[in-house]
């Protein structure tokens, strides 16, 4: 009886699941990559936590000192309510944005509401830290347009808004937000079946009581959780507290790490610490977040079916509605790419007048592409982008083939493990990718690679769900036709896989290259002379008193980003890539 | 040839125990034949099906392909679907979406060891295309056929390689009841044609008496009958078999005896001492249920004569449905409703008489099954 060569054998009776070749080396690799990049650095980082910092010869010991700092001490319950504050204000202000300009969008018939789309790419395009920057050169108390037309306009010393305070911090990373906070409430108008509401109508309700027992009672899921993720978001936040929170002693837990790192000598110990808690907030905020998903499942309102929502006719309101959403543009858009792009084209920075208007000068853009480091950061901002983005893409549809095709144990571990990195912040990423390399040596820390293991680390979440949406709708029947087809593993995952993944993977890469671009919490931990990155120039330029040129590097970026996500949409629609 | 011998294989779930799929699954289809696993959902056939064609890994039996073991588990064999050089076609055709018509049926060339050259290719697809009849298609995206196109690339995909045995699930749930007839035609012209021993999976009964040289009926996961369709159909095995295929009344009774000069059995039933046939022995006193298909529960106006070899009866039209080319009576006998499909030219009121007449050849006695019958009635 003639045996094939390739059967397995497998004397014992005992059988992996693996029905096909040997597949299993690879499949090895992708699981070790992910739990090694995943759980690593949070490992080194509570190990940290315990240790003294390492000054000069000096070796570090084991201290529970770190949290005695970190927590016994009373400057932690300030920094702990101005995180709270801050991070609930900044939530409540984008969610109420977002809700309102969501209900504008897709219920009343206010003019030029199909722009507001348009206005979601803001956050992506406009990374935070200019946001930020372009908002302190608006509304500081010495420097800001509106303080000063306000001092010209009524001859008075006193100022108008003050954005170095908790209120202009919450206001500016609140405003940032909104877009997202407007998708998210899209998502949930959208997934309302619009004859929940009408048979409540028919039940005979009032307009109010439909609105108050029915709208709001199926909303209010997506309404909760939509809190949680701008919630969590605005505590990771970094650039609006560091920015405008740091220099007048209002501290939260990021600027708080930041702190103790660049402190002499730094304090890696006590970073670690605030860290470990800020992690614990997190944690629980995405543990509540899916809770609150899951259990909206029973809301029949989260359908696969999008439905036409009712749109009424808000006669005369229709004008406030749409005069509220051009301020709100000019806001979020207008003023602060025009007053980057303002100060730009000035030798020095200086208001607006007509005296400046005659002293316009494209010097800076020539200035600032003359700096040697920015052509070096440009170079290893888009060299970390496409590199992380492939490296994320690729090794998480492996990933997620594992979890979805294969019937090995304990395989939705992977899924847990591969999604953690999305409630470290970016800055506690850093430090955690930062202490590990440290600690292990091998001469990876100051090196560029470093760079690319926390980007690849931070957004493995975001290839995960890219990946899991398009390998859902994949029947497992064309792969299996494949292997009855004849082809190996290999042949059927490059053949068969790899292309119908095609529409997913192309979405999340493009996704992945524009947030590694504006990436800035990890890699401000992690750079070297030499391995900056185009954001870590931007804020060294801030630090530096250089607005002119930071404001050209500036306009050049957001430029470079915007004809990115153009292209990028037009090449998605012809890959038909769908949005998870 | 395939045989497949004590073959076990289950499911492992999420939570709780192992489901038990298919249990000592044997039966073997000899060379050219047609063998159809036919069972209502759950009962097994397709695990069976994706054993064989090793998309699913038993836990033990054998499994043997013209001579050559596929999976032993005494032996520790265990060859990988892709080197099995099986056919399959898919309940849900699974036609890639991202290539050609052509692309999708050279693909299983194009993965071959020993590759053959571009015009090989070519021409042994265009060859398979014509013989589905979508030849004149190959350039088209396979996304942009219809549902019965799409049947027949799959088909054409499976025969390209020449495969030694071919495995079909449930081809034909997919297509409106008028294309499903039309295939069923095509799908026997092709498989006699080519003499290609085929395994085939069906919850349709019609399918499986239409399309099949042999059947193996299944339900919870065993095999309880084999055999040719009429087999199948005029001598069910037990009383599962008789519900499942067609539709059947079933009447129980006590064996009187053994009738020597006709070798029939007398059994006394609700509706009178009825002649009846059996392929066990059957004991005197023995509990048994008689099942008589609809068709053959004869229905006369006027007196039959007597005739010791035919069983009579007699009861009163309870209800009837005209379906166009027949119409079904139910017949109340005493406490029992006979089912019984007419020539619409019979045309006796509800509420008269009407005489039966049944052929002790179609009254089909099976050993009674109390725990099943208890369930059916509940």
């Amino acid at each position: 009886m003639a045996m094939e060569a390739a059967a397995t054998r497998n004397p014992t009776g005992d059988r992996p699941e693996s029905a096909y070749d040997a597949r299993a080396p690879l499949l090895g690799v992708v699981v070790a990559a992910i739990a090694w990049l995943a759980l690593a650095p949070l490992g080194f980082l509570i190990w940290q936590s315990f240790m003294t910092p390492r000054v000069g010869s000096r070796p570090a010991r084991f201290t529970l000192g770190n949290f005695v700092e970190a927590y016994a001490s009373p400057d932690t319950l300030p920094l702990l309510i101005n995180s709270l504050e801050f991070a609930a204000g900044a939530s409540v202000l984008a969610l109420v944005v977002g809700a309102l300009l969501a209900w504008i969008h897709e219920r009343t018939n206010t003019p030029f509401k199909s722009m507001i789309y348009a206005l979601s790419v803001v956050p992506l395009v406009i990374p935070g830290i200019l946001f930020v920057v372009a908002w302190i050169m608006l509304a500081s108390p010495k420097i800001g347009l509106f303080n000063l037309a306000f001092q010209r306009t009524f001859d008075t010393d006193a100022t108008l808004v003050d954005i170095y305070s908790l209120g202009g911090m919450i206001f500016v990373d609140g405003l940032h937000y909104s877009p997202i906070a407007f998708l998210l409430m899209t998502a949930a108008f959208r997934a309302m079946d619009p004859s929940l509401e009408e048979a409540a109508m028919m039940s005979g309700a009032s307009t109010t009581g439909v609105a108050r027992r029915v709208t709001f009672g199926l909303a209010w899921p997506a309404v909760a959780a939509s809190f949680l993720i701008l919630f969590i978001r605005a505590i990771e936040s970094f650039e609006t507290p560091a920015l405008l929170g740091l220099p007048v002693g209002i501290e939260v837990f990021t600027s708080a790490i930041y702190d103790a790192i660049h402190r002499y000598p730094s304090n890696i110990g006590l970073a670690a610490a605030y860290a470990l808690l800020l992690l614990a907030l997190t944690g629980g905020g995405i543990w509540w977040q899916s809770r609150i998903a899951s259990r909206g499942g029973r809301y029949a309102t989260v359908g696969g079916k999008g439905f036409r929502p009712r749109v009424m006719d808000i006669g005369g309101w229709r004008w406030a509605t749409g005069g509220f959403f051009v301020v709100y543009a000019l806001l979020v858009v207008g003023l602060p790419f025009l007053v980057l792009l303002w100060s730009s084209l000035q030798k020095f920075y200086s208001v607006p007048s007509w005296a400046a208007l005659k002293n316009i000068t494209p010097k800076a853009y020539a200035t600032v592409l003359a700096y040697p480091n920015v052509a070096t950061a440009a170079w290893n901002s888009a060299l970390l982008a496409i590199e992380g983005a492939t490296i994320v893409m690729l090794l998480t549809a492996v990933a997620c083939w594992i979890i979805h095709r294969t019937k090995i144990p304990g395989r939705w571990l992977l899924d847990g493990v591969a999604s953690a990195p999305l409630v470290i912040p970016g800055l506690v990423m850093g430090l955690a990718i930062m202490v590990s390399y440290l600690s292990l040596g091998g001469g990876v820390y100051g090196t560029i690679w470093i760079m690319l293991i926390a980007y690849v680390t931070r957004f493995l979440p975001y290839g995960m769900r890219y990946n899991t949406t398009s390998m859902i709708q994949l029947h497992p029947e064309l792969e299996e036709s494949a292997a009855m087809s004849g082809a190996s593993w290999a042949q059927s995952f490059r053949r068969i896989v790899l292309p119908l993944l095609k529409p997913g993977l192309v979405a999340g890469w493009i996704y992945i290259v524009i947030v590694s671009v504006r990436e800035l919490s990890s890699s401000i931990l992690l750079y070297s002379p030499g391995t900056e990155v185009i954001s870590v120039v931007i804020w060294e330029l801030w630090q530096n008193g250089q607005y002119v040129e930071l404001s050209a590097l500036g306009v050049m970026l957001i430029a470079a980003l915007f004809v990115f996500v153009m292209a990028a949409q037009a090449l998605s629609r012809r890959f038909g890539v769908r949005e998870p | 040839m395939l045989s497949v011998k004590g073959l076990n294989t289950e499911y492992k779930t999420q939570k709780g125990p192992a489901v038990q799929a298919a249990r000592n699954v044997a039966f073997e289809a000899p060379k050219g034949v047609f063998f159809t696993l036919l069972g209502p959902s759950g009962c097994g056939k397709t695990t069976t099906l994706r054993s064989i064609a090793g998309l699913e890994r038993p836990t033990s039996g054998e499994i043997e392909a013209n001579g050559r073991v596929v999976y032993s588990s005494a032996q520790g064999v265990f060859v990988p679907p892709n080197k099995r050089n099986f056919g399959m076609v898919f309940q849900s055709y699974a036609i890639w979406p991202h290539m050609t018509v052509f692309a999708n049926a050279a693909f299983p060339l194009e993965v071959r060891k020993n590759r053959l050259n571009k015009s090989q290719i070519a021409e042994k697809v265009m060859k398979v295309l014509h013989a589905v009849g979508l030849d004149h298609l190959a350039e088209r995206d396979a996304t942009r056929l219809s549902g019965g196109q799409q049947q027949r690339l799959a088909l054409a995909r499976a025969l390209v390689m020449e495969p030694e045995i071919l495995l079909l699930d449930e081809p034909l749930s997919n297509l409106d009841a008028k294309l499903r007839e039309k295939m069923r035609f095509e799908l026997k012209r092709i498989q006699r044609e080519l003499g290609l021993t085929t395994i085939y999976v069906t919850h349709d009964q019609g399918e499986a008496l239409a399309l099949s040289h042999e059947i193996a009926v299944m339900s919870e996961g065993r095999i309880v009958q084999i055999g040719s369709p009429r087999t199948i159909y005029e001598r069910p095995a037990n009383r599962f078999v008789a519900d499942f295929i067609g539709t059947t009344n079933f009447i129980d009774g006590t064996v009187l005896g053994h009738d020597d000069a006709t070798k029939l059995y007398r059994v006394r039933t609700p509706i009178g001492d009825l002649l009846v046939t059996s392929d066990a022995p059957l004991a005197g006193g023995a509990p048994v249920t008689l099942s008589i298909r609809p068709e053959d529960v004869e229905l006369t106006e006027d007196a039959a004569p007597e005739d010791r070899l035919i069983n009579l009866s007699s009861g009163m039209v309870d209800a009837k449905v005209f379906l166009g080319d027949i119409v079904d009576f139910q017949v109340k006998v005493g406490d029992v409703m006979l089912l019984s499909r007419a020539h619409p030219s019979l045309r006796t009121p509800v509420g008269d008489k009407i005489n039966i007449r049944m052929d002790p050849l179609k009254c089909v006695a099976l050993p009674a099954e109390p725990a099943v019958a208890a369930q059916a009635a509940a």
